[in-house]
């Protein structure tokens, strides 16, 4: 490790490799910290994106795909099944594969990868954020940048280190739990979606095939709801009524922000990108689309800044600002919708299922699904169309 | 006083997050808590997906 560079990167998730990998592109030097000892492990993700947003931000590889699916279900609390046709048909990852080789694209740009390299605090001078202290192997060093970039995930605290407000509300954050379960029998081509004040209040839970026998299946509440009764304890509940011969390989907790849209992501010297950006979507959880976006747009600026030498928070703000309007609009108006979608009782979920299962098969769409379900809500309308109709 | 029990924790970060005070640090595989500065809101406690930590009056 140098004691100097002109970019350095706080965590090797998607987001963190992909503003690495696309600064060294543009001639940045650029350092990328992983505080595990393996890039990529643990996977704290149920995997399923879809393939039209892939595919704007990568070309994916065959490996990284461990499973391809066809639909959707949504599960209504009386057990009624909605199949939901969509055009946009999407793949179950295997993250780890995955954030290897984001990582692997990276390094080939020229990016240093460190891992078991724990970041403890900023270099600061006159206000600007100008490196971090890292602890690696036993010992600690210092090591200077022009621009530090804050991919630290959930627990980011590299943001608020540097005065930035990264931390979620309690009823925000939504506590999850997932196993990887075997010893199973489903159909690999749906993706499944419980939702249930009893399975799952305050959010939902999921079941999603890798093949025939083998699923990731989580849950994630508001932590509002988790006082009481542990995620933890739904998920085994869950299990051992609807696959009581499971075996469990895995079994990982995760904490997601569906927060409303941060605005202010970049101070003098640094900047945030992914989870600590709080760039998943509020709705449905998923991040990973989102936070590589964000991170392409990151780190070109980073590269920009560096090269003007002029790593001041209102440079980088070109960051923050390109990021309001790629995504500005759908984050808060998702945000909207999950203040009311996770609100509905049981009753009210019924009665959309029931409604929806009326319908021929072709307006089975998600769009119509959250008109049915938000009739006491005529305001969110116009939201939901947007943020469906825009493909996110 | 906030009590961790740290052979049952996954290290997710959830807590870290909703600390409005930040006074719980994440290592590799270790989490601690600055109990002077803690403020008792028990956020972490409502959060964590395990139930690791527990609130002790």
């Amino acid at each position: 490790m140098n004691k100097f560079y002109d970019i350095v990167v706080v965590g090797g998730g998607p987001a963190g490799s992909t503003a690495a990998r696309v600064a060294a592109q543009r001639g940045a030097k650029v350092l990328l910290l992983e505080k595990d000892r393996e890039i990529g492990v643990p996977v704290r993700c149920g995997e399923a994106v879809g393939e039209k947003g892939l595919r704007r931000v990568l070309e994916p590889k065959p490996e990284w795909i461990a499973n391809k699916i066809e639909a959707v279900r949504l599960v209504a609390p009386d057990g009624t099944i909605v199949k939901v046709y969509h055009e946009d048909i999407g793949f179950v990852l295997d993250r780890k594969r995955f954030d290897y080789d984001l990582a692997m694209m990276a390094a080939q740009q020229g990016v240093r990868v460190v891992t078991k390299a724990y970041v403890y605090g900023l270099l600061t001078e006159n206000g600007t954020v100008t490196g971090i202290k890292v602890f690696h192997l036993g010992n600690h060093f210092q090591v200077k940048a022009k621009v530090v970039i804050g991919a630290d995930g959930v627990e980011s605290r590299v943001g608020r280190w540097s005065g930035l407000k990264t931390n979620v509300k309690l009823k925000d954050m939504e506590t999850c739990v997932q196993m990887t379960v075997s010893n199973i029998k489903l159909e690999k081509s749906y993706c499944d979606f419980y939702f249930s004040n009893q399975l799952a209040p305050g959010g939902y839970l999921w079941v999603f095939p890798k093949n025939e026998h083998l699923a990731n299946i989580g849950m994630g509440i508001s932590g509002e709801y988790a006082a009481h009764k542990a995620p933890l304890e739904y998920l085994q509940e869950f299990i051992e009524k609807k696959f009581p011969e499971a075996a469990v390989l895995t079994t990982v907790a995760g904490g997601v922000p569906c927060a409303p849209f941060m605005d202010k992501v970049v101070t003098n010297g640094l900047m945030l990108i992914g989870d600590a950006a709080h760039q998943a979507n509020p709705v449905t959880g998923g991040g990973i689309i989102q936070s590589i976006i964000a991170s392409e747009i990151a780190g070109k600026v980073a590269a920009a800044a560096v090269k003007e030498n002029d790593p001041s928070e209102n440079r980088l703000s070109e960051y923050a600002k390109q990021w309001d309007k790629e995504n500005g609009g759908n984050h808060r108006r998702a945000y909207r919708l999950k203040e009311a979608v996770y609100k509905l009782t049981d009753d009210e979920l019924n009665r959309t299922a029931a409604a929806i299962s009326k319908k021929p098969s072709e307006k089975q769409t998600i769009v119509n699904i959250f008109k049915t379900a938000l009739i006491q809500h005529p305001k969110l309308i116009p939201d939901v169309i947007k943020i469906f109709l825009a493909g996110n | 006083m906030i009590i961790i029990k740290n052979d049952l924790c996954d290290f997710c970060g959830a807590c870290v997050s909703v600390c409005p005070v930040d006074v719980i640090e994440l290592f590799e595989s270790r989490l601690l808590i600055d109990h002077e500065k803690c403020t008792e809101c028990i956020n972490c406690v409502k959060v964590c997906p395990f139930k690791v930590l527990e609130f002790h009056k």
